[in-house]
Parts: structure tokens; C-alpha cells; sequence
């Protein structure tokens, strides 16, 4: 068990003191968690195939359709009837499909009218233009739009702390060039450098990732060199200094700590940029690759489609919850970092 | 009805409610100030003085502070239950208060004669030009020169004697009965301090007022309190006159309190020692740059030529007033700061060195600062603040045997428990603060030690462990010793050589005992008057 100091735990009571964060943080932390075994949710796959009293997991493993008894070498699809009929033929033979059994890329060949095709028993938000499910769409969705988040916040946060901390740090000539190449850089328009760069090279995931990276950089920059300018003339800094301690370990031991408080206050909201940038990326069509799940995509599908709400209607609501969730967050962490915010005798 | 005394405190209590539960800061107190009388309260950071006072003007943050007992008689009203507008008239009308930081006191935004008028016009309703006459009287009594000229100025523009001096003309705008201050002269310089507490008597006299003046500096109590109240841990433990209190003091707090100036001689050096550190013609300029190219116009000469040295097991005391440039020069010898002329480290001179050079030689040579609350990193543990050094130099790793045996013995050394280093700072006092940041610069073993007002944030009689501290490590060790104060006293019992500086000059070099006895500098003697007359 970890042992929080007074100052820590005075941070946790005013975090959940925001009742409205503290629950969004929990709603939220349940969703991601939930989207992270969207394959056991979401999929063409099915859990498990008892064939010919032999266990088989299709999840995990990918079979040869050959394996029961079809005729190709190919990968089984197991939504084709040939198939489930050639599974349950012996009469012992069962599927235990996932909740819903499609896949983000799946699509219904079976669909009653032609696609997109309105909310049914079958697909319960529908199906989009190409007939591929939407529940399964907004899970997969969801789910890379976070983790695309987090990892863009994180390298950002990264590369920005360091990039303050030197700035503020060493000061002078350094802090005065840096700052200049910043202000530069903040005004490149990085959307039409995006569209222009992703005309050249197909993005992935990665190369998305690091010409976001690019940009998204420079937010943590201020609050950070602000704290290590006010923390290097610190008495126990210069104490340091005394001491023979070297610069990186100054600015690691002593610094960084003050200046961990603004960066952690920051990071909701960084997260909630990088998402909302890589949806309109993907709403422009700009951004992961097509027919990958996204929601930004969903959106242009919903604003095509217009004879078909509900793609708009699930791409909405799935962006707004996902935001005002992370906002909500954002403001708990913000007043459990307040140093004015105490607790107050009942 | 003219016996009464015109204040009257009877079994106050303050309490103030806090996260941790509640902190009984005054208890049960009592005590009155006579028509035309000076009473002095004295005690340490903490003993409850400051907040006594503060509640007779209910100045304090209710309602987490609140009073369980007592009553305060004032011209027939009991200002513990008196109604707020009432209130607000006896608040800078009848009585008034000056405070210890005369910066934070005053609104940097306003001018003198606004800070000033402000009261007049409020309380007693006068126009413009008679509000401005009265204004440049006041700047007058308070000795402020060519107060005309000074209407228009603002805060920062003055020195901090004159700030303090126009917050007593602010105090004095409504002719109070009763003023209270509190640590008044705390902030200022020696000289400044002196020529205050001469205002402050001579206009109680001339006003006729009664003030009750509240200090840790038993030397200004003495001199200008008829009777002293001494306050410890929230209880007024001694009452009496001065002479009584100071000549025969009753309660063994107060016999500590006294005894506990400083007191004692420096350690004597090996005539026949070399010099350690030698310092030639130090210079230390800031550039002024002014316009768009900013061209460097001139500059702010901080240390200007400065020369001296000192020898194993010897100390130099460096005095002067607030900006002087001793930090400056302290820090710079250390190299923390660039530095022209040349100072010679056990025969090197190392302001040539590069900073590769002087990092290996940071072992010897430390400094201690001032605050104990800023020089001690709060997120690090004890153990870990003084063994960071020890991780450079002395090729310990962390938390292997030698380094957690080397930081318990320098712990063990400065007098605090060596199970204290799994603590954390903000749970030590301030003295025990002051003694690990000793510590940490004594961990290394080094030969030179810069003591940069090591005593100044410290309670008198916490100063005078401190000092004793010092004198027993030098006497171990041999150390060299730069003790930097604005204190002449604790200058007196710990330097062999002593060096007073103003403006960045020399004014005075030469042996401790000597220039204590017979300056010949009318500077050095000025400060020696101010801060030796105060004593008594």
C-alpha cells in the first residue's frame, strides 16, 4: 500500500470533492476499460467453435476454413452460413458468438433494405453506407480515438516538459531563441501542413501520431519554463549548485516536482485537443487510414447521409459524452491541484 | 475614572480552528497599558504576542480564530462585543497599529498622498487642499525631508525607513490614544531601526499617546518600554518594569531569554596558519542596458574591489546594511556567481577555473543560507537533502552503508537524532531547519564554509545554539568561516577579522576586536552606536 503524504491526500478529498469529475472520471475509466476487450464484444469472430468435440478459438486463432471442413485455405468466415452449417452438421458442433457479432470492418450482406440501413434487432444504431455495423464502428471507434489521446499526450507532455525545463532552466540567449522558433512554429497552420504531407505519404497510426507530435509539443512549454525560471533562483537550488550537483539532476530532483503540479493540471485538456484533432482529421478524411473505425469518419459518413440520423445522431453523442467526460475530469484535477482550495470544516 | 489604565485585556483567549483540530495560540492573558505609558510585550516566533494584539483591533480571521474567554476595555466599551461601526471609528481613529513589513503594508499602486489622505477624507471628512496641508505636516513630524516633493511618490520609490515612516504618519493621521506596533523595526537596518524607535518616542511624547510595543529584540523593549509583559507558548508568564525585568528576572524563561544573547569569544586560529582563500580586487557589476539595442549604459556595482583572506580555522565577518553586496560577494566567491579579480582557494586560483574544475572542488567549500524554510528542498527527505552531495563527490552510492553512516554522523554532529532522516522538513523547527542545511554543508567535509545570515530568521535564544554550534565545528574541524550578518552582535562573538561594507566598498578591514573597539570610520562607528546603544 502506497502511503500518500498530507498534501497528496488533501489532492485526492478535493478531487473527489468534485462530485461530477469523480464520477466522470469513473464512468470514463470504465468505457476505456470496457473498449480495450472490444474484441470480446465486437466481433466476426466467434469465442469459441466446438467442432467435432474439438475446442477451437477463433478470438485468438485465425483457422483455415479447411479445419471444418470447407473447401478453402483461406481464413473461415464464420458468419457465412456454408460455414455454420458445415459446424453444426454433426449435430454436436456449437458457436458462442461475442455480444455482437460483427466486427468493426464487418459488413451485413444480409441487410433487409440497402445500406445505411436504420437501427434493427440485428444492428442496433444500424449500419453505415457500406453496410458495416455501428455499435461495433463507435466501440473500435472510441477506442482508438483514447488511446491515440493518451499516447499523443504523453509524448507531447514529454517533449514539452523537457523543452520548458531547459528554457526556463539555462534562461538567456537559450530561453530567447527558443521562444522566438515557438512563436514561429505556433503559427505554421499544421491542418494544411497535415492535409498537404498526408497527399505525399499514407498516415498510419505512428505517422499520425508524430506529425501531431510536431505541434502539439509547444502547449506545455509555458506553464513549465514559467515554474523552472521561478524555481532556479530557489535558495535550496542554489544550494544545490553549491553542492557540485549537476544540472540534470537539479532540474530532475528540485524542478521538476514544482513543476509536475501544472503539467498534471494540464493534461485532461491536452488529451481532449489531441482527440478533437485527430477527429477532424478523420472527418476531413485526412487522417487514419479509410476503413479504419473512427469517429471523425462516422461523422462525415453522418453529414453524407443525411436520410440516415442515426450515423450522425451515434458519432455525435459518442464524441460529446467522451469530451464532457474528459472535461469534467480535467476540472476535478484542476481543483485538486488548487493550493486555495481547502477542505472546509463541516 | 482618570486610574483606569485606557486599555484594559483581561483573561484573553484566542483559539483558531484548523484542519488539524484546534491551536490555542493566547491563554487566559491579561494585561493593561496605562494613559501616556509604553508597554512593551517580548517573546519568540510563536508565543502568541502578535495575535494578542491583533485582537484587541479584531484583526484576525474569524471565524476560524475566536475568542473562548475575555474582555478588552477601551474608553468605556468592551471591544470583544462592541458593534462593528463602532468599531471601524476606534480602528485607525482612536486606536492605531503599524506592522513589521512596511512593503506589503502600503498599496503600491497609490501614491504617498493618497495612501495618506485616504483616512482623512474617509473618517474626518476633509476637502482636497486641507487634506494635503495636513498630509505634508504629518510627512514632517515623521521626518520624512522636503515632504512636499515626496507627495507624489510611490512606495517603491522609497527605502524602507521611509516607508515606515510613512506608515506611522498613516498610523498618527486621526491622533490616536493608543498605538499599537508591532515588530515595527524588525525589517529595517540597524542605523534605520534606531532613528525609528527615536520617532516613535519622541512623538508619543509630543502626541501624548500610550503605546504598546511588541518585539522579540529584548534591546529595543528595553529602552523604550516602562513595563514589559514576556509572553511564551500563549501565556504571559513575567510582568514588571524594564529595570526590574532585565535586573533581576523572576521566571526561569525569562533568565533564558536574557541569557541568551549572544554572547562569547571566537575560537583563536594558529597565528602560524597559511591562508586558505584569498579574495583580490573581487569585482561584481551588474549591467544596466537601456533601449532597443539594449546597450549597456552602465553598471550596478555590487562588490567593487573588494580584497581580503582568511585562514584555516579563522572566521571574517562581513557587516553591512541591506544592499551592500555581502550576499553578493559571498555567492560569488563560490563561483554561483561571474565574478572579475581573483580569488585564490588553497593556493589556486580558481575564478579561472573552468566549471568542470570548480565541481570537484565544491566539496570544500559550502555555504549556508539564510532561510531555513526556502534552503530545504520540502519534497526531499532529510537523509536525502544532505546526502545529495555526498552522491557527487564521495562516490556513495545512494543508500548503500557509508552514505546512510556519513549523513547519521553529520546529523549526529549539528545535534539532531540521526532517526530524523527519514523526515521531512516542514516537520522540523525552524532552528532544527538550520541545523540540517549545517549539515549538509558540513557532510562533505569542507574546508571553507560561507555563512550567508545563517542566524537572521532565528529566534534569540535559537540563535545563540547556533552560534555555539558554529564555534564548536570550527574548533573540530579547522574551518574557515565567511559569516555574513547585518547583526553586530553575533558578529562580535564568532569573527577574528571583521570587514564592513557599504555600497559595494570596503569601508573597514581589520581585526574584530580592534575595529569593535575603536572604529575609525564614522560610518562603522555609526553602526556600531546604533546597534550597541540599543543594548543599554
Amino acid at each position: 500500500m502506497m502511503q500518500l503524504s498530507a498534501l497528496n491526500q488533501r489532492r485526492l478529498q478535493n478531487f473527489k470533492n468534485n462530485r461530477r469529475g469523480y464520477y466522470s472520471f469513473w464512468i470514463f475509466s470504465l468505457l476505456f476499460f470496457v473498449s480495450l476487450f472490444a474484441e470480446f464484444i465486437a466481433n466476426d469472430n466467434p469465442l469459441y467453435v466446438n467442432y467435432k468435440g474439438g475446442s477451437y478459438f477463433p478470438v485468438f486463432v485465425s483457422y483455415p476454413e479447411t479445419a471444418f471442413g470447407g473447401d478453402f485455405e483461406t481464413r473461415t468466415d464464420y458468419r457465412d452460413p456454408f460455414v455454420q452449417s458445415l459446424i453444426e452438421e454433426d449435430g454436436e458442433g456449437f458457436i458462442i458468438w461475442t455480444p455482437i457479432q460483427y466486427g468493426p470492418s464487418t459488413i451485413n450482406l444480409d441487410l433487409p433494405s440497402p445500406a445505411p440501413s436504420p437501427p434493427s434487432a440485428e444492428n442496433w444504431l444500424g449500419t453505415d453506407d457500406q453496410g458495416r455495423d455501428v455499435v461495433a464502428r463507435v466501440l473500435y471507434g472510441f477506442r482508438i480515438s483514447v488511446l491515440f489521446g493518451l499516447t499523443l499526450t504523453l509524448f507531447s507532455s514529454v517533449v514539452g516538459v523537457a523543452a520548458g525545463a531547459v528554457q526556463g532552466y539555462f534562461g538567456g540567449w537559450i530561453d530567447l531563441i527558443f521562444q522566438r522558433f515557438i512563436e514561429v512554429w505556433n503559427s505554421v497552420p499544421y491542418l494544411y501542413l497535415l492535409i498537404i504531407i498526408a497527399s505525399v505519404i499514407e498516415p498510419n497510426f505512428w505517422i499520425l501520431l508524430c506529425i501531431l507530435l510536431l505541434f502539439s509539443w509547444v502547449a506545455l512549454v509555458g506553464v513549465v519554463r514559467a515554474e523552472f525560471l521561478r524555481g532556479r533562483n530557489f535558495e535550496y537550488v542554489l544550494a544545490a549548485r553549491a553542492m557540485g550537483v549537476g544540472n540534470a539532476s537539479i532540474m530532475f530532483r528540485h524542478l521538476l516536482p514544482n513543476a509536475m503540479v501544472a503539467t498534471l493540471t494540464f493534461m485532461p485538456f491536452l488529451l481532449n485537443a489531441s482527440i478533437t484533432t485527430l477527429t477532424a482529421l478523420d472527418f476531413l478524411g485526412f487522417g487514419l487510414p479509410p476503413g479504419s473505425p473512427s469517429l471523425g469518419e462516422l461523422l462525415a459518413q453522418g453529414k453524407a447521409n443525411l436520410q440516415a440520423p442515426w450515423l450522425g445522431f451515434a458519432g455525435f453523442i459518442t464524441i460529446a459524452v467522451m469530451l464532457s467526460l474528459l472535461i469534467f475530469v480535467g476540472e476535478a484535477v484542476r481543483d485538486a491541484f488548487d493550493p486555495r482550495k481547502s477542505i472546509h470544516a463541516p | 475614572m482618570n486610574d483606569s489604565p485606557l486599555l484594559d485585556v483581561k483573561d484573553l483567549s484566542v483559539h483558531f480552528r484548523s484542519e488539524e483540530g484546534e491551536v490555542e495560540a493566547v491563554r487566559n492573558v491579561s494585561f493593561h497599558v496605562g494613559r501616556g505609558e509604553t508597554v512593551g510585550i517580548v517573546g519568540e516566533s510563536g508565543s502568541g504576542k502578535s495575535v494578542s494584539a491583533l485582537s484587541i483591533l479584531r484583526l484576525l480571521p474569524y471565524p476560524s480564530a475566536y475568542h473562548p474567554s475575555g474582555e478588552i476595555h477601551f474608553e468605556g466599551s468592551d471591544l470583544l462585543n462592541v458593534a462593528p461601526k463602532r468599531l471601524r471609528e476606534i480602528r485607525g481613529g482612536r486606536i492605531s497599529m503599524i506592522f513589521q513589513e512596511p512593503m506589503s503594508s502600503l498599496n503600491p499602486l497609490h501614491t504617498i498622498e493618497r495612501q495618506i489622505a485616504e483616512a482623512l477624507v474617509l473618517h474626518a471628512g476633509y476637502g482636497r487642499n486641507r487634506a494635503r496641508a495636513r498630509v505634508i505636516e504629518l510627512l514632517d513630524l515623521v521626518g520624512i525631508d522636503n515632504p512636499v516633493g515626496r507627495l507624489k511618490s510611490y512606495p517603491h520609490q522609497l527605502s524602507g525607513g521611509q516607508r515606515q515612516r510613512v506608515m506611522i504618519a498613516m498610523a498618527l493621521v486621526n491622533e490616536p490614544k493608543l498605538l499599537i506596533a508591532d515588530e515595527p523595526t524588525t525589517a529595517l537596518d540597524v542605523t534605520v531601526q534606531a532613528q525609528i524607535l527615536r520617532l516613535l518616542e519622541r512623538l508619543k511624547r509630543e502626541m501624548d499617546m500610550s503605546m504598546l510595543f511588541i518585539s522579540h529584540d529584548l534591546g529595543i523593549i528595553r529602552t523604550l518600554a516602562q513595563r514589559v509583559y514576556v509572553m511564551t507558548e500563549g501565556r504571559i508568564v513575567e510582568e514588571g518594569t524594564s529595570e526590574r525585568i532585565f535586573s533581576e528576572p523572576k521566571h526561569p524563561y525569562t533568565r533564558h531569554l536574557i541569557s541568551s544573547e549572544p554572547s562569547g569569544k571566537p575560537p583563536t586560529p594558529d597565528p602560524g596558519a597559511k591562508p586558505l582563500v584569498e579574495v583580490n580586487d573581487l569585482k561584481v557589476w551588474f549591467p544596466v542596458r537601456r533601449g532597443v539595442l539594449r546597450r549597456t549604459v552602465g553598471h550596478i556595482k555590487a562588490v567593487d574591489g573588494v580584497s581580503f583572506s582568511i585562514r584555516r580555522g579563522e572566521t571574517l565577518g562581513l557587516v553591512g546594511e541591506s544592499g551592500s553586496g555581502k550576499t553578493t560577494l559571498g555567492l560569488a566567491m563560490l563561483r554561483l556567481l561571474t565574478s572579475e579579480g581573483r580569488i585564490y582557494f588553497d593556493g589556486d586560483d580558481i575564478n579561472a577555473f573552468r566549471q568542470s574544475r570548480i565541481r570537484a572542488l565544491r566539496a570544500r567549500m559550502q555555504i549556508v543560507f539564510q532561510d531555513p524554510y526556502g534552503s530545504l528542498n520540502p519534497r526531499l527527505s532529510v537523509g536525502e537533502i544532505i546526502g545529495e552531495g555526498l552522491a557527487v563527490h564521495a562516490r556513495a552510492e545512494r543508500g548503500s552503508d557509508a552514505h546512510t553512516e556519513r549523513i547519521c554522523s553529520a546529523l549526529e554532529e549539528v545535534g539532531l537524532d540521526a532517526q530524523m532522516r527519514t523526515r521531512y522538513p516542514h516537520e522540523f523547527s525552524g532552528g532544527q531547519r538550520q541545523r540540517i542545511a549545517i549539515a549538509r554543508a558540513i557532510v562533505l567535509k569542507p574546508d571553507f564554509l560561507v555563512l550567508d545570515e545563517p542566524t537572521s530568521a532565528l529566534d534569540m535564544s535559537v540563535q545563540a545554539q547556533i552560534i555555539d554550534l558554529l564555534r564548536d565545528l570550527q574548533d573540530r574541524y579547522g574551518l574557515a568561516y565567511l559569516f555574513i550578518s547585518h547583526d553586530l552582535k553575533v558578529v562580535r562573538a564568532l569573527a577574528n577579522e571583521l570587514l564592513v561594507m557599504r555600497g559595494g566598498k570596503v569601508m573597514e578591514q581589520g581585526a574584530a576586536k580592534q575595529v569593535f573597539s575603536s572604529p575609525e570610520m564614522d560610518y562603522t562607528r555609526a553602526l556600531m552606536r546604533a546597534a550597541f546603544e540599543l543594548e543599554g
